[in-house]
């Protein structure tokens, strides 16, 4: 097993030997994408004319089903088959594993006559038209047997218990510490439930080729997809090929399968014909998962100096009855703030609603949202900057841990975020600053979110026309994981981009994790450098082997690549030559990355500061941004467009976590109140204007070998609390109850007579 | 979607003895509502008649000093057209703060005055509703949605409308020209176009099922400034939480009512000498429901109303 020392070597990427990493390139697929002619899940070409699937959904919450009829929708135009629990195909038991490898159990579509969940799918259309299938799925009655059910987040935190398997973090003595204080800050943070809203819905086409299921499905992990699927099915792994190559988003809401995936195989088995199956806007919101809405009570205890003494969060949060998943909306602050004394833990409410599971910086997102303004109060109440406040606070090992830090450049990120967006101009009293009928105010909040390595593999191929072909079982879920493949394998071959081609999202390809975490272009891409670098030394080893090449003899260590060509001195060999001379399927490698046995000795986050600044309606208590300004440390930055793109699209997430976005369960029927995008609001873009970031140089030598780390989730983590600080700088309402809509506002400004 | 026939109406006439023969049947402007209720099985039409290609898009100057607008302007042609915004501001401004470029280019005039209210338990059909299903019973009064009517709700349904430009209208005191099957001509203020809920909520207007809208008609703008205001969480593409009109000493409010709400009161104390928030307090005194609404539209109309008299525009 490597070490962090291996890390440390120079090599092409580090050294940047042909300038390909961290340029602005384009998308290697955006003409595909811009142009509607890259093949998404639902629009791959099929071997012969499919049919398509509708699925049914619950419209109780909890319950049985005591009897369903599908007799209409069997007789109705172009219907080829209709199921329900009574008659769908044998599928393996919730969470049975046959294959010993398999990252996920089995999941049936429609395996029993219980309802857990409103939105759950009861039946299964299948028809020539995705109109029929779907005018059809309306003829379908169902009976059921209604049980009591837990739907209330807020009416039953007395049903709160510990997490599973989880401890409360507490480090010296918090209630003591927290007496003992001379400055206290104690308030309750509401994170409400919020939704993915990728612009493409889950979806799948399948069809058979004599005992194997070919899949194109939208998934974010090909492996936990494909292997689900085969559990699902009773199959080896191996008789699943699953290909996800395009994905409209997902942000960890398609981190798993759904029913479209097992239904669209099931009816392609059963119909002879492949089978493209969609959810509905409607199902997306009902029938995938979601953030988990948390409660946070967050205390703080400093001296009057602004040296934290005590600090505690107790986050209560809530999943579905039978799915655990717990927002850990507080582990973050054990890394962020040094105090004596410290208490951190969840508590988790079981509600009969569909399953909670991670979106975007899970924990982080909703957690930020309470201790970044807990700051902000603690340093309204000394008197102090919040970003000196901050200062003070800032440890010199992880308060976690005691670990060194690999590289944490947060001060860095306030000073500098403060000097370009003007942070001196903020007028720390409340509602001192007016533009019209506008309130004005300025607010900063931190990021902090963990980087990660996980164990991936990939494999290249360079042929006789000089092209270099990287595979990758790893997807691209919008974020530019093609690109940056693209960069590194150039940069490790010497090549232009117009050389690199990259394959992602087939089960049959070298694996690696998939996206999610913020842990895929550190992963995946550090798994293609090695890949380079292995081949690297091949086409070294073949130059000095090979009686043809002008290396002839040479020491392939000392060989360099560039331009298509391995160099030395004033010699050269061209890489399609060599190819070329291998055979006829140039030369093939295969590498892989693992975390370095010693990686884990140092503490390895990213870092950030965002700057908000917002206007307030004193009128209509309506919010607006007027600006936004971060600046984020997250190691070496393979692409500046496309870091920026996800670290500003982050932040833009944060704005609506702050101002717009919640979906309320409706108590009486177990769903959300919003079902589609005009009514569940994500940002749009009117509410952004003037937002920008900036990443600082770095190099995260104890990260991976590129030093490179994620930057997927660091932009959303304390943007919203900047925003609700710049909300109470602009007009004095501090608001704990997010999204921070008109209506709340309003009853605030009423309520201190304004 | 249920399936449907499809229909492209030649002419006027051709409309209305196919809406005549068919009473399930509806017409089809831009789409943007309709075929969106349609697929969720909201609007279940055994026939489509589509009007989109009849030549009712034109805005004309009337001999009295007003502005003729063809039902089938679009959304787009309106708010850009030069009379309206010289004469009209607030019009342009009430559309142009509706949907996004695309849906405005597509929507039309008719189908914007008669689109479908936005309450989200009329939008999802396994929820009861006294409007989509009568007698099923209304899920938004105990509900979770907060944007409800302040006036003129019934005990059956607190819907309210969803279109800005009525609101603009309204305030400008628009007319709605339609024309029957039978050849009759009538002329509605866009104001009552719609019906209060009262017991027939599933009944949003009037208009007979062959009865279609052939233009509105606007006399010369009052006396005075105009300004218009919208509220929403977000900055763009979503429905009003309240809006407000204001043209001379006409005021209307938008997303208070089952139409645009002609503030009656407020006017009259207006002419009587009130101060702004006088007159929208007036108002406000006839409102039902909740409290932080009732705050929300007094003082947005009485800081509409001040602008639009300090003449800073719309
Ligand atoms: C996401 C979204 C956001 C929106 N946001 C807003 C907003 O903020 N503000 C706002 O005001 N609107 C908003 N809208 C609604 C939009 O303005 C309407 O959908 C549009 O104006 C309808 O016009 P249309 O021509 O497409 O009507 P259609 O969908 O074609 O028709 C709508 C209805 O009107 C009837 N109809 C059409 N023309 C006539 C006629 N000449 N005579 C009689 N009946 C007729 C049809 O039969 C149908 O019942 C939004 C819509 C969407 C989808
Ligand atoms: S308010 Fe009206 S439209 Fe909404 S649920 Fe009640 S009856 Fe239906």
């Amino acid at each position: 097993m490597s070490t962090v020392r291996d890390w440390a070597e120079p090599n092409p990427v580090t050294e940047n030997r042909t300038g390909l990493i961290g340029k602005p390139v384009d998308r290697y697929e955006g003409r595909l994408k811009v142009t509607g002619t890259a093949p998404y899940a639902y629009e791959v070409e099929t071997p012969s004319a499919p049919l398509y699937g509708h699925i049914v959904s619950s419209t109780i919450a909890r319950g049985r089903i005591t009897a369903i009829d599908t007799k209409a929708a069997e007789s109705a135009p172009g219907v080829v088959l209709a199921w329900s629990h009574l008659n769908v195909p044998e599928q393996a038991a919730r969470g049975a594993r046959i294959n010993p490898r398999s990252q996920r159990g089995a999941n049936p579509a429609l395996a029993s006559d219980r309802v857990e969940h409103y939105g759950q799918s009861v039946a299964f259309i299948l028809a020539d038209t995705p109109e029929n299938a779907r005018a059809a799925g309306s003829l379908v009655r169902v009976a059921y047997a209604e049980e009591p059910a837990d739907l209330d987040f807020l009416a039953s935190l007395a049903k709160a218990g510990p997490a599973p398997g989880e401890e409360d973090a507490r480090v010296g003595d918090f209630e003591a510490g927290y007496s003992a204080s001379e400055v206290t800050v104690d308030g309750t943070w509401f994170s409400p439930l919020q939704n993915h809203a990728q612009m493409e819905p889950c979806a799948t086409t399948a069809w058979w080729e004599g005992d194997k299921v070919v899949v194109h499905t939208s998934i974010q992990m090909v492996k936990g997809g494909q292997h689900a699927l085969a559990e699902t099915l009773g199959l080896p792994s191996d008789r699943v090929r699953l290909f996800t190559r395009y994905i409209g988003g997902g942000f960890g809401g398609k981190g798993q399968s759904y029913d479209d995936l097992t239904l669209a195989a099931l009816a392609s088995r059963a119909s002879g014909r492949p089978v493209r199956v969609a959810y509905t806007r409607q199902q997306m919101f009902q029938a995938t998962i979601h953030r988990p809405a948390v409660q946070m009570r967050v205390r703080l205890g400093a001296d009057r100096t602004g040296r934290l003494n005590a600090m505690a969060i107790e986050a209560v949060t809530h999943c579905a009855r039978n799915a655990p998943f717990v927002e850990h909306a507080a582990n973050f602050a054990r890394n962020l703030y040094a105090a004596p004394h410290r208490l951190t833990g969840h508590r988790l409410v079981r509600l009969d609603i569909p399953h909670a599971g991670a979106m975007r910086a899970p924990g982080e997102a909703p957690g930020m949202l309470s201790l970044e303004c807990a700051m902000d109060e603690l340093a309204e109440t000394l008197g102090l900057d919040p970003i000196e406040l901050r200062i003070r606070n800032e440890p010199e090992v992880d308060p976690d841990n005691g670990k060194p830090f690999s590289v944490r450049q947060l001060v860095r990120c306030m000073r500098e975020g403060a000097q370009q967006f003007g942070w001196d101009r903020r007028n720390p009293v409340p509602g001192a600053v007016r533009d019209g009928r506008w309130y004005v105010g300025m607010g900063m909040a931190t990021a902090i979110r963990g980087n990660f390595l996980l164990p991936a593999k990939a494999g290249l191929r360079v042929t006789g026309d000089g092209l270099a072909t990287l595979t990758q079982g790893m997807t691209d879920i919008g974020t530019g994981t093609y690109t940056i493949l693209a960069q590194i394998t150039g940069e490790t071959l010497g090549l232009t981009l117009d050389k690199v081609r990259v394959e992602l999202g087939d089960s049959d390809m070298p694996p690696a994790p998939g996206s999610g975490g913020q842990f895929g272009a550190a992963t995946a891409g550090s798994a293609a450098f090695e890949t380079g670098m292995v081949m690297r030394r091949r086409l070294a080893e073949l130059a000095a082997g090979d009686p043809a090449s002008p290396l002839y003899g040479e020491d392939p260590t000392l060989m360099d690549f560039a331009n298509g060509n391995i160099v030395l001195g004033n010699r050269s060999a061209s890489l399609a030559a060599l190819a070329g001379r291998a055979g006829p399927e140039g030369v093939y490698v295969e590498g892989s990355i693992s975390p370095a046995a010693d990686a884990r000795d140092w503490s390895q986050h990213t870092y950030g500061a965002h700057f908000a600044e917002v206007g307030v309606d004193s009128v209509t208590g309506e919010v607006r941004l007027r600006r936004m300004f971060g600046v984020f440390a997250a190691g070496r930055i393979l692409n500046a467009k496309l870091a920026k793109s996800q670290i500003t699209g982050g932040m833009i997430w944060g704005v609506g976590a702050a101002l717009t976005e919640a979906n309320p369960v409706d108590p009486r029927f177990g769903s959300f109140l919003h079902q589609d995008l005009g009514g569940y609001l994500a940002p749009v873009h009117a509410d952004i204007v003037n937002l920008d970031a900036v990443l600082l140089d770095e190099a995260d030598d104890k990260a991976n070998p590129m030093g490179i780390k994620g930057v997927g989730e660091l932009g959303i983590c304390g943007a919203g609390a900047a925003i609700a600080n710049a909300v109470y700088n602009a007009c004095g309402v501090r608001l704990r109850d997010y999204p921070l809509t008109p209506d709340k506002v309003l009853a605030a400004l009423e309520a201190k007579g304004l | 979607m249920k399936p449907f026939a499809y229909e492209r109406a030649r002419d006027v006439d051709h409309a209305l003895s196919l809406a005549a023969a068919n009473p399930g049947a509806r017409f089809l402007a831009g789409g943007t509502n309709l075929l969106d209720l349609m697929k969720l099985e909201i609007e279940q039409p055994s026939q489509v008649i589509d009007v989109g290609r009849l030549p009712l898009a034109e805005i004309s100057e009337t001999p009295s000093g007003g502005l003729r607008i063809g039902a089938l302007a679009t959304n787009t042609a309106v708010a850009s057209d030069p009379r309206v915004r010289s004469r009209y501001p607030i019009l342009a401004r009430a559309i142009l703060a509706g949907g996004s470029v695309q849906l405005r280019n597509k929507a039309s005039v008719g189908g914007n005055l008669m689109q479908r209210t936005r309450c989200p338990y009329f939008m999802d059909s396994a929820k009861p509703c006294n409007k989509r299903l009568p007698g099923s019973g209304c899920s938004a009064m105990e509900g979770l949605a907060m944007t409800f009517a302040l006036f003129g709700a019934s005990e059956m349904c607190v819907a309210v409308s969803p279109s800005d430009m009525s609101v603009a209208l309204a305030a400008l005191d628009g007319l709605a020209e339609t024309v029957r099957a039978d050849g009759s001509v009538s002329r509605r203020p866009v104001e009552t176009l719609h019906r209060l809920p009262g017991e027939a909520p599933q009944v949003d207007t009037d208009l007979a099922p062959d009865e279609l809208i052939l233009a509105v008609e606007l006399p010369p703008p009052p006396e005075g400034g105009q300004a218009w205001r919208k509220v929403r969480a977000r900055a763009s593409y979503t429905g009003a939480i309240a809006s407000v009109a204001v043209a001379g000493g006409q005021v209307a409010l938008g997303a208070v009512a089952a139409r645009p709400w002609r503030a009656r009161a407020a006017e009259e104390a207006l002419a009587s000498g009130a101060s702004p928030f006088e007159a929208a307090a007036s108002e406000l005194a006839h409102a039902a429901g909740e409290e932080g609404r009732k705050a929300l539209v007094r003082r947005l109309a009485a800081d509409v109303i001040r602008e639009a008299r300090e003449g800073m525009g719309s």
